[in-house]
């Protein structure tokens, strides 16, 4: 008996595989982004822990760092037994591309809280030496250097030469890190008066969360004690968003995947309707039925998703390889190798993915289990099938809910009910599907020629196969519509963003990341003082937490006229100037949005700033720093903060001087620009903006790619079941008198009103949840705003290449089954 | 008197530094002189006493500051900038113990918890401190094994030691170091070990110096005594050995009951060894009773107990002994002092 249900199965090969691809595709997604995010994550807090050393508290700053008066005051408290300052940055090395992490230590008070990290010198005095740097063994492994041997670190525009005293025995394998005294790295970065951190260990006793809690509260504002964990998974919540919206594309092709094991086993199940009625009425009861469809749709679910476990991994691997754990998410950046995925969580992805596999075959198998064997034996009685999914109650619910969801707004920061809104929208136009279906072509007016009228009355009787193949194609076109709109509206906002914020004719950029390269007030004054400079303002990036439960936010400082800030930042409110004695400040939509904050509201800055009363005078468009950002005068930065140095400064050129001629001018007067300063014109620095943009959704368009090929494989697929299904009736027309082209054009006829149909309603579906993605999602997981972009024209030319493979599909389905005897499929019958 | 640990520990080359010498004729000034003197290479404070129960049993007590100018980056305006260290010891020997409890601090200069005045005697350093308040001398070093809180009142003048102060270390003019004491400290306070505080008196000893001189170079350690005379009077004797255990230089000075001084000439101080002692940890012997003698007095020195031995590898990187002994003259009790054995094979890992 199983034997013939085997025989059936085994025709539907084909098509079985395209849903296996589904759930692969979507299982492998989800978990390839699960590991890489897991990745990053682990990296940050192990290397933020791996810092503090044995610290049972640390009391961080900003970026800018905590005054360092504050270390006197916390080592002197009676619950603390040892206290030890730190300042961290980053460091270029001339030789070596990239920049390194850099970490000044009092060797007296690291030894009591982070002895690891302290070198062992052979001259103990070699702790306390200016240009003595330590490295750990796998930085001296990567760089080729190794004790007695010189590093030449950037401080400023010049380098400074150290000499490896020894290195950190007892980093921990693959940690890489150079160490130096604490006074030579505040020279190093010019960071006098600041420290990054203060690791405490507490006098026995001490209960470090009740301690934790009463030191904040007698902290200035910016600076936060906290276990060293927290302070890692303060830094992996910047990564959420960004992860939890590759997740939910990955939920969304795992959506997919289900509709398309549902064409499949709905499809396979009319096909097989006679030997599944045989199979009844030679004893199989209706529940085994049942569980053997629905074990069919599981089967493919554990496949897909065993496939998908395994694609998963080799994707996280390569995307690791190519572009580290940020994924292409600059603010993230990882170096890590991939580790072996912990059991639950590959479970987790093999049930979600046989889930969705076995949701996807249980109204057919539901409808199998259902039948009445001695009806079904017969032929014509397909429709009776899709009888239960054509109440339309539960669509419209699905529709109305969705509508609902949209006005609610983030959970936990998250677009959660955005999602949900975007998942029952098209769900329940799934579920309204076939009867928008019949609807449409009952409006159609039957006109044209025998064939287009026979095709169109044939679809108003018998609906139902068409509707099914149809589902699985809108899903994926509204999936593939939606993030095409999404894209470009956003690389198109993108763009003239940056026409706004790049006027300049040459940015010479430092202290990309690197915390030992600056402008000093003398280059800066060499600079101004050019022949060729008609203008040259100059930018100092640093950054503050505004409050304790986020990340820290940018603060640039700019040499700014702030009488009219709409010409030199993309204000997307209007300009509010601050009233006397106030400083105006600018924040992004971020800021705005996270720390609820409003044109005209005060703003009081933690230190240094904490001198003079803010307010916010306007809020701008932001897509460069995710974190958020403030603009605020540099002159008032630099008196309240005593920090002159700039890292970047816009030079325009005189009238007939060119950005070459001016870029020569720049690079004399710097004597040597150091290798890593960058020296850029606007359109380099905007390409490679946009070339980070394709790079971050690299992925995006890769899973964009994989669902429309699926999608059209997956409607080429159900066309050509449906008309190799219809044969007996191509027979009966044929054997009526219908001529060969007739029965073709009847066919092809059908197949554009149907394929035409489903991909119109994708479109419109697509549009609306593009809507949703970006008004919605993205204003809630990224908090910017962008203005909708339709690429009209790659759309179309889309649909077209859609439309067209169908109707070829549907004519060479149709010649098979119109090359077979007429006759024989009528005695088929 | 500790001299040599500084002195070992900073006694590198190619230092681009001057630090300036120590030159007769200057004359000491009060308070200024009690506070540090930053451009010498290296500078002390040393405590030490005796002090007794309510059980009426002897404990020795002992707290040292230390300023060390390394000549590291000097030039960098970071107030972290490590051109002057503190380091400071703090000891009780009690003979119940059988051995001394000690423990050490260090941190550079100039931030944070470690501070030292230049105007009078007041030298921080997390939470332990020595300074003077009015007519009083204050001293208190919270450790984790014990801590000590001592109010300290002087019974007698300072002494200036050598020629007004300048205190001739070596054959040549510019060993040399500024070097006075402060006797006869009548001290009450606290001790506090394992959680049980006692209040104690007893006698203490005050000195302080400073110096940029080099020891000579043959001289590997040195033997020093401090003795509060129970007749008020007060003794310090130092002789510096080299490596063949013969003597390169020797110096004190003895104030009489009656308040005469009298400065010793290095062929006028002896030691003699009178019984040695090996310590079970390091196998380092010291001469831990001696028999001193100076024109006018003789003194047989008793060590408290015999174990005063003190590892300082971690902070100055030494071993030497140090500890409270009592001092017979004429077979009778004489006073009590702390001695210390410096340069006994301990070799010092930097």
């Amino acid at each position: 008996m199983l034997g013939l249900w085997w025989r059936g199965l085994a025709s539907l090969r084909a098509r079985s595989l395209l849903s296996v691809a589904a759930i692969a595709l979507g299982v492998a997604l989800g978990f390839g982004v699960q590991l890489l995010h897991g990745v990053a994550v682990e990296e940050m807090s192990l290397a933020v822990v791996r810092l503090s050393g044995d610290a049972d508290l640390s009391v961080t700053g900003p970026r800018m760092g905590l005054p360092e008066g504050l270390y006197g005051r916390l080592a002197a408290l009676p619950e603390v037994a040892a206290a030890s300052p730190v300042l961290q940055g980053e460091v270029r090395l001339q030789g070596h591309p990239g920049h390194f992490p850099l970490l000044g230590l009092d060797a007296f008070q690291a030894q009591a809280v982070q002895p690891r990290l302290v070198g062992r010198p052979r001259e103990r005095l070699d702790l306390l030496r200016g240009d003595r740097v330590f490295i750990t063994p796998a930085l001296a492994a990567e760089l080729g250097e190794h004790t007695e041997g010189t590093l030449r670190l950037q401080q400023g525009l010049a380098y400074r030469e150290l000499r490896v005293a020894g290195e950190i025995a007892g980093a921990a394998p693959g940690e890489r890190l150079l160490v130096v005294d604490i006074a030579a790295a505040q020279q190093l970065f010019h960071r006098f008066g600041y420290l990054s951190a203060v690791h405490l260990r507490l006098a026995p006793g001490v209960s470090a969360p009740e301690f934790a809690r009463r030191l904040q509260a007698e902290l200035p504002p910016g600076v936060e004690v906290g276990s060293p964990a927290a302070a890692g998974q303060r830094q992996a919540a910047l990564s959420r968003a960004y992860r939890v919206n590759l997740q939910v594309l990955a939920l969304v092709s795992l959506f997919t995947g289900g509709l398309l094991v549902f064409s499949t086993q709905a499809l396979s199940v009319l096909a097989r309707r006679p030997q599944l009625a045989l199979l009844r009425v030679l004893g199989l009861p209706a529940k085994r039925l049942l569980v053997l469809v629905l074990a069919e749709g599981a089967g493919l679910g554990v496949l897909g998703s065993a496939l998908g476990l395994l694609a998963g991994w080799l994707l996280a691997a390569a995307l690791l390889w190519r572009f580290g754990a940020g994924l292409g998410n600059a603010s993230l950046s990882g170096t890590g190798s991939l580790p072996w995925p912990e059991p639950w969580s590959a479970l987790v992805f093999l049930l979600l993915g046989t889930a969705a596999a076995a949701a996807g075959s249980l109204a057919p198998a539901l409808e199998a289990a259902r039948m009445e064997p001695g009806r079904a034996l017969k032929a014509g009685d397909e429709q009776r099938m899709l009888a239960p999914l054509q109440h339309p109650l539960p669509g419209l619910a699905a529709l109305a809910v969705a509508v609902l969801l949209l006005t609610l707004p983030p959970l936990g920061g998250l677009p959660i009910f955005a999602y949900a809104a975007i998942a029952l929208l098209l769900l329940g136009s799934i579920v309204l599907l076939p009867r928008a279906l019949a609807a449409t072509l009952a409006f159609l007016p039957g006109h044209g020629g025998v064939p287009e009228r026979l095709s169109l009355a044939q679809l108003r009787a018998a609906p139902g196969p068409a509707g099914i193949g149809l589902a699985a194609l809108v899903a994926s076109v509204a999936l593939a519509v939606s993030m095409a709109v999404m894209v470009d509206s956003f690389r198109d906002s993108l763009a003239e963003w940056l026409e706004v914020v790049l006027p300049a004719d040459l940015y010479l950029r430092l202290g990309e990341g690197a915390d030992g390269s600056f402008l000093d007030s003398l280059a800066q004054r060499r600079l101004a003082g050019l022949p060729g400079v008609a203008r040259v303002e100059f930018l100092r990036t640093t950054q503050i937490l505004l409050d304790h439960t986020h990340p820290p936010v940018t603060l640039l400082a700019r040499d700014f006229p702030s009488d009219r800030p709409q010409a030199h930042l993309p204000l997307v409110s209007g300009f509010t100037p601050p009233g006397p004695g106030e400083q105006a400040l600018f924040i992004s939509e971020y800021v705005a949005d996270v720390f609820a904050l409003r044109v005209g509201d005060r703003v009081k800055l933690p230190l240094p700033l904490a001198g003079l009363p803010f307010r916010v005078a306007g809020v701008w468009r932001d897509y460069a720093r995710q974190g958020g950002a403030l603009v605020l005068d540099r002159a008032v930065y630099a008196r309240l903060a005593g920090d002159t140095d700039a890292t970047e400064a816009r030079l325009w050129g005189r009238p007939g001087v060119s950005a070459a001629l001016l870029a020569a001018q720049v690079r004399e007067c710097l004597g040597s620009l150091p290798s890593q300063g960058e020296l850029v014109e606007p359109g380099e620095l905007r390409s490679f903006s946009l070339r980070l943009f394709d790079r971050t959704f690299a992925v995006t368009y890769a899973l964009e790619a994989a669902a429309i090929l699926i999608g059209l494989a997956g409607l080429s697929g159900s066309l050509a079941a449906q008309v190799l299904a219809r044969r007996r009736e191509f027979a009966l027309l044929r054997h009526l008198g219908l001529r060969r082209g007739q029965v073709l054009r009847m066919l092809t006829s059908g197949t554009a009103l149907v394929t035409g149909f489903g991909l119109a309603l994708g479109c419109l579906l697509g549009l609306l949840v593009s809507l949703i993605l970006v008004h919605v999602v993205n204003r809630q997981s990224f908090h910017w705003s962008m203005d909708l972009h339709v690429p009209w024209a790659g759309l179309a030319l889309f649909l077209a290449v859609l439309l067209g493979s169908a109707l070829a599909t549907a004519a060479w389905a149709g010649r098979q089954a119109l090359g077979r005897e007429v006759l024989r499929s009528v005695r088929e019958d | 008197m500790l001299l040599m640990i500084l002195v070992l520990l900073l006694a590198r080359p190619a230092l681009a530094v001057d630090f300036p010498p120590v030159r007769p004729g200057a004359a000491l000034t009060f308070p200024r002189d009690h506070g540090a003197h930053p451009a010498y290479r290296t500078e002390w404070w040393y405590l030490t006493g005796m002090v007794e129960g309510p059980d009426g049993r002897t404990l020795g007590v002992q707290l040292t500051f230390f300023r060390s100018r390394t000549g590291l980056q000097e030039d960098n305006p970071s107030a972290f900038a490590p051109a002057q260290l503190l380091f400071a010891h703090a000891a009780i020997a009690d003979a119940a113990t059988g051995r001394l409890l000690a423990e050490q601090r260090s941190a550079r200069a100039g931030v944070g918890l470690a501070q030292v005045s230049q105007a009078d005697l007041d030298v921080t350093l997390g939470g332990w401190f020595l300074r003077r308040s009015g007519q009083v001398l204050l001293a208190r070093a919270q450790a984790q094994a014990f801590s000590l809180d001592l109010q300290l009142v002087p019974a007698a003048p300072l002494l200036a030691q050598g020629r007004a102060g300048f205190s001739r270390k070596g054959p040549v003019l510019t060993q040399a170091s500024w070097y006075y004491s402060w006797p006869q400290l009548t001290v009450r306070g606290t001790l506090q070990r394992a959680g049980r505080s006692v209040a104690v008196e007893g006698r203490a000893w005050l000195d302080h110096e400073w110096s940029s001189a080099l020891l000579d170079p043959r001289a590997v350690g040195w033997d020093w005594l401090g003795v509060n005379l129970v007749d008020g009077g007060a003794l310090m004797l130092f002789q510096i050995r080299s490596g063949d255990g013969s003597r390169l230089w020797a110096g004190g000075a003895w104030r009489d009951a009656g308040g005469s001084t009298r400065v010793f000439q290095p062929g006028e101080v002896e030691f003699t060894v009178r019984r040695r002692w090996r310590s079970p940890r390091t196998r380092l012997e010291y001469p831990v009773a001696l028999r001193v003698r100076v024109p006018g007095l003789v003194l047989e020195l008793q060590p408290l107990m015999d174990d005063q031995e003190l590892d300082a590898r971690a902070s100055t990187g030494t071993i030497y002994w140090e500890g409270l002994v009592r001092a017979l003259r004429q077979g009778q009790a004489g006073g009590w002092g702390y001695l210390e054995l410096t340069g006994y094979g301990g070799r010092l890992n930097l």
